[in-house]
């Protein structure tokens, strides 16, 4: 057995899985991932089951020992710079710690959650089928709590499987889709129109319970008390002071403000990697768009494995070269055999 | 219960939820139907549904649009929802040790004031009530009750607190409740329970469930203070009537 250590860690940095369900109706919430494409990704690369448990790290930076052997992993997520003893380490890629070496990530550079997953998973004792934190439940494993300094994690010996890449479509720049609703009867159209037309921040206030969105104050038609009932992953709440929340995976279970708009599933994680102080906007679809993006979300995940490539051999990437900006006019007319990442201008 | 129940509203709850909605309002007929369709789900499932969650008015239901649809799960669920509800089973009712007042209960004086009383009259008030679980949420084994007397019901605090204590007995608007884990609550609080309604490592880990009959009965702060270590060590202290 090998074992990875944490040299150091920022706050806000969690275990995390695909979530805990079943137990809502008790009042326990379901945690897991704020962003279940990277969660899915970086355990893609490690061969592991795709919401397997892995290290949610915050926005911060954070530093990960192999020690007693060599320990194989991957990073998915908000993008930061990466090394192995001053050697760059490139998201969304596997990459093997020999016994000593020391993985360091930097602070997120947009996004707020980098995964960082390992081969043969976290090791530790599930309730209600997740090892995710919820700090507030005291639930979690193998530490119901943030992570922390000298926290380590018993793992298997590396496979020894060479370093793989992952092609993750390039991320939509798009406004964050919303279904109407439940509660958007609690709201004239001009206040509708409000809360979709305007630009909205996220409050640095934020946390993995809810996003505060700094805009204009969204009035209720009949006052902000609703009797109580469910909430998802997404609802967007408006309180008494008509500044959004959007709920996230450590929400309540239920809630007792109107909730005028529900983020799609496809865009949850879009939502939770949107940095504090970006602006954006919100756009509304229709049930059926919204159920076929989460179709297509659903099929992504479960293809993963055929977005794996060798870390070794740089194939074009169309979505990422327009990404990056480096091609702009010559992409179509790129030669995929030739052209090389070096080369660009 | 008349044979025409007026169908529930289908509230989008985003792409993979569904809220059942009976009522706007607290209202136990609506509370049953919430609960009847929660069993019938239970007893045929449909395909594709994850999870449901009762409330006091709605029925919140999760499930896969990779597996079913809006249209067709909204079909299925008011045709569930149109069914006469079954006759009324004999519920569990739990009986539950409250110390009340003091630093357990540190709003009981003021509630007492408030409502032109004395604090022994309002805990008399408190323990004659006969409770409904009509819902669990917010945070792990938080129960809402129903069925608290007209004469305690008073709005929330204007200030609530970031804290309140595990076990803590309260009461707010029409409802009243007991809370498992600390937690914020705008709540007044009368007492506290040495009973974990949520517990890891318990069989059952959860006490309540929505539908359970409660009544609360009055003990001293040397006796909650046994009970609570009893507790910590695994022991459900709250006594099970069976009817």
């Amino acid at each position: 057995m090998s074992r990875l250590v944490i040299a150091s860690i920022g706050p806000a940095s969690t275990v995390q899985d695909g979530g805990r369900h079943g137990a809502q109706r008790y009042g326990l919430t379901v945690s897991g991932a704020m962003d279940r494409l990277s969660l899915a990704a970086a355990n893609t690369l490690v061969g592991n089951e795709p919401f397997a448990a892995v290290v949610e790290v915050g926005p911060f930076g954070a530093s990960f020992a192999a020690r007693d052997g060599a320990v194989r992993v991957a990073i998915s997520g908000a993008p930061r710079n990466a090394d192995i003893s001053g050697s760059p380490v490139a998201m969304d890629t596997s990459v093997t710690l020999k016994d000593g070496e020391t993985l360091t990530l930097g602070f997120a550079r947009g996004g707020a959650f980098t995964y960082l997953a390992i081969e043969s998973g976290i090791k530790g004792e599930p309730v209600f089928g997740s090892l995710a934190v919820n700090a507030r439940a005291g639930l979690g494993s193998p530490y119901p709590r943030p992570l922390q300094a000298g926290d380590e994690f018993t793992v298997d010996a590396a496979s020894g499987a060479p370093d793989l890449r992952i092609e993750l479509p390039k991320p939509s720049s798009g406004p964050i889709r919303v279904l109407l609703g439940p509660q958007d009867d609690e709201f004239d159209d001009a206040n509708k129109a409000l809360f979709l037309d305007s630009e909205w921040k996220i409050s640095a206030t934020s946390d993995r319970m809810g996003y505060r969105l700094e805009g204009p104050a969204i009035k209720h038609l009949h006052g902000h008390n609703i009797v109580s009932d469910g909430t998802v992953n997404g609802s967007i709440q408006v309180p008494g002071n008509g500044a959004p929340i959007a709920l996230m995976m450590d929400r309540g279970t239920s809630g007792g403000y109107p909730k005028i708009a529900t983020v799609i599933t496809a865009d949850v994680g879009r939502l939770a990697q949107t940095s504090a102080g970006t602006a954006f906007r919100f756009k509304a679809v229709s049930m059926a768009e919204a159920q076929d993006e989460a179709r297509k979300f659903a099929q992504l995940i479960r293809n993963l494995p055929d977005r794996l490539r060798s870390a070794d051999t740089v194939a074009l990437n169309i979505e990422a070269l327009s990404d990056a900006n480096v091609a702009g006019y010559a992409v179509s007319a790129i030669d995929a055999g030739t052209w090389q990442v070096a080369a660009e201008p | 219960m008349s044979a025409t129940l007026p169908p529930p509203r289908l509230l989008p709850s985003g792409d993979s939820a569904v809220t059942v909605e009976f009522s706007r309002t607290i209202d136990d007929d609506a509370n049953q139907r919430v609960l009847a369709l929660d069993k019938a789900l239970a007893a045929s499932p449909i395909d594709g549904l994850t999870e449901s969650v009762p409330t006091y008015r709605s029925l919140l239901v999760h499930y896969d649009p990779g597996k079913i649809g809006f249209d067709a799960l909204g079909e299925k669920l008011l045709a569930l929802a149109s069914q006469p509800l079954p006759p009324a089973t004999k519920a569990r009712r739990w009986r539950i040790p409250v110390a009340y007042g003091g630093e357990h209960g540190i709003d009981l004086e003021d509630v007492a004031k408030a409502l032109n009383t004395t604090p022994d009259d309002i805990v008399a008030r408190h323990v004659a009530g006969d409770y409904k679980v009509a819902m669990i949420g917010f945070t792990p084994g938080w129960s809402y009750l129903s069925g608290l007397d007209k004469s305690l019901q008073m709005s929330r605090r204007q200030n609530p607190r970031l804290l309140t204590p595990a076990g803590t007995i309260s009461i707010g608007g029409i409802q009243a409740g007991i809370q498992c884990l600390a937690a914020p609550s705008g709540w007044h609080l009368l007492g506290r329970t040495p009973v974990r309604t949520y517990q890891l490592h318990r069989n059952p880990t959860f006490l309540t469930e929505p539908g359970d009959r409660v009544t609360f009965f009055a003990v001293d702060h040397k006796t909650f203070e046994e009970q609570d270590r009893a507790a910590e060590a695994g022991e459900i202290i709250a006594e099970q009537v069976v009817a």
